[in-house]
């Protein structure tokens, strides 16, 4: 276990020590101690080490991740794993918002709440949040599936494409041209292994899946001012 | 961008320690805007004194002689402390207005900051770092205080445009976003006799706030009621003889995080902010919700 400490080190030293790791290193865990609330914390990572965060981390940490896993054994604040391409990023306390934005794979899990915006515009990421996240979350998502335990804020999946969206608890709205489906045994077996993948132990037929009611995908005259 | 930090105390055994714990916090949040910062602080109370903490370019020629000057015209004691370009006159409570009134003609380049029984604002261009120095925050004590960090966006860069604005007695706030109702909620208030000093939006959401109160509305009234008539982006952190308050537009793109223990509340735009404080590895954190109004009282 390799140990980089925040209060004496730089963010940038960290980061490039990071970047500098390739598929062949031996150096395969990481340990970031006092980061303080700290921006950019392990961002921009393209090789298969686990870092570990003890304590909550500024904006942006883990963006545009790949390949590696990052925990963070705290709260995260706004973007956290943006542009995620693979890998795996857990958060162990809540995430601010925009967590997961524009992801194209990999897997991001929350295991307390996210706020607003959570998974806007993801493109191929899932995302596993164990408690309940706020207003405008999956805003034009296009792909990957969001998979929320508790309760979803004002407007989920406005405008979106092709995500999935599966919700244990209640909507408080659905956005233009979201709408609930039909939870068929496919998307029940898709929710069991991201539920066991985001080591959550709620059950698959708990929840109820939302996605686009594809009314806006071609251009409609009614629509037009 | 700007950056606001906040703290309430409720343990009084910590407010000798007020100012030092906000100039750290507010420091912390420098590169959220560097063009100017101020603060709040909410200090001694004494019955029936009221203070006005006034500000000038030029302190050497404007705070010479000015309690002499003052008490011939207000017929009444003028106590005055320095502090750089500021001063704050301690009076008469009921002597205010007319020691207001009277600078304008005695003292025409001297600006108001604020007035109230307990609140004293200091503010002006330039980095927190030497803002706080300048007015020794870190020496200061009292019960509550806000401090912002300032990235200029609704108008230009001035001492005046610099948060906290104080339009009310004892009241102030900071804000973080932009209005883009504030032209004609100005030429509204105005019309209603708000005094409105500045082209500034967020003097226009801290005069509206006043304008509540004035009318009837407690400040967790008058906040949830900013939700409805100011457009824009907003979050907001207010303070008054006895109370700090929060709240947040619906959209919340601005951001905050807040922390409770036993011995405080504290309010920073990052987490950042918050890291110094007694005690925070165990307190409650959390980000406040949209359009939700958060109240604390002394």
């Amino acid at each position: 276990m390799q140990t980089y400490d925040l209060s004496t080190g730089s963010l940038r030293e960290l980061n490039a020590t990071l970047h500098a790791q390739n598929e062949n290193t031996n150096q395969t865990a990481w340990e970031i101690m006092n980061p303080r609330g700290a921006h950019a914390i392990a961002c921009g990572l393209d090789s298969p080490i686990e870092v570990t965060v003890r304590g909550s981390t500024g904006y942006y940490s883990a963006g545009m991740n790949q390949q590696a896993t990052v925990n963070i054994k705290g709260s995260a604040g706004p973007g956290v794993a943006e542009n995620m391409m693979s890998g795996k990023v857990v958060i162990d306390g809540d995430a601010s918002q925009y967590a997961g934005a524009t992801g194209h794979g990999g897997l991001l899990v929350i295991k307390g709440n996210a706020s607003s915006r959570c998974g806007i515009s993801m493109k191929g990421i899932n995302i596993v949040v164990h408690g309940s996240i706020g207003h405008m979350s999956a805003f034009m998502a296009q792909s990957g599936n969001l998979v929320v335990c508790g309760d979803a804020g004002e407007a989920l999946g406005d405008s979106c494409y092709e995500a999935r969206l599966f919700v244990r608890g209640t909507v408080k709205s659905l956005g233009a041209d979201c709408e609930e489906k039909e939870m068929r045994p496919e998307h029940l077996e898709i929710l069991r292994t991201l539920l066991a993948e985001g080591e959550c132990n709620a059950r698959p037929e708990e929840f109820k899946r939302y996605g686009s009611a594809r009314t806006l995908y071609n251009f409609n005259i009614d629509n037009a001012y | 961008m700007c950056g606001i930090v906040g703290l309430f105390l409720k343990d009084k055994s910590m407010e000798a320690q007020l100012g030092a714990m906000l100039t750290d916090m507010l420091i912390t949040m420098t590169d959220r805007g560097p063009d100017s910062a101020g603060i709040a602080i909410y200090s001694q109370d004494t019955l029936n004194i009221g203070k006005m903490t006034v500000q000038s370019d030029t302190p050497d020629v404007d705070f010479d002689k000015l309690t002499g000057d003052l008490k011939k015209r207000i017929k009444g004691d003028v106590d005055i402390r320095v502090q750089s370009t500021h001063a704050v006159l301690e009076l008469r409570a009921d002597q205010v207005i007319v020691a207001r009134e009277a600078l304008k003609e005695i003292r025409p380049n001297i600006r108001i900051m604020s007035t109230g029984d307990s609140l004293e604002i200091y503010k002006e261009v330039g980095l927190p770092k030497d803002v706080a120095s300048r007015f020794d925050i870190a020496k200061m004590s009292g019960s509550h205080g806000i401090g912002h960090t300032r990235m200029a966006t609704e108008s230009a860069v001035t001492t005046m445009g610099a948060h906290p604005f104080n339009t009310g007695s004892d009241q102030c706030l900071v804000h973080n976003g932009s209005l883009s109702n504030h032209n004609s909620l100005r030429r509204k208030l105005r019309r209603d006799g708000v005094h409105i000093e500045t082209e500034n939006d967020t003097e226009v959401g801290a005069a509206y706030l006043t304008w509540k109160m004035q009318n009837g509305s407690t400040l967790g009234e008058a906040l949830e009621s900013s939700l409805e008539d100011l457009d824009g982006f907003f979050t907001f952190v207010v303070g008054t003889k006895d109370g700090f308050g929060v709240v947040r537009d619906p959209i919340a793109c601005k951001p905050a995080v807040m922390a409770e223990t036993d011995q405080y509340v504290a309010f920073g735009s990052e987490y950042r902010a918050l890291v110094n404080l007694p005690g925070i590895q165990n307190a409650r954190v959390w980000e406040p919700e949209p359009a939700t109004v958060y109240f604390w009282k002394h």
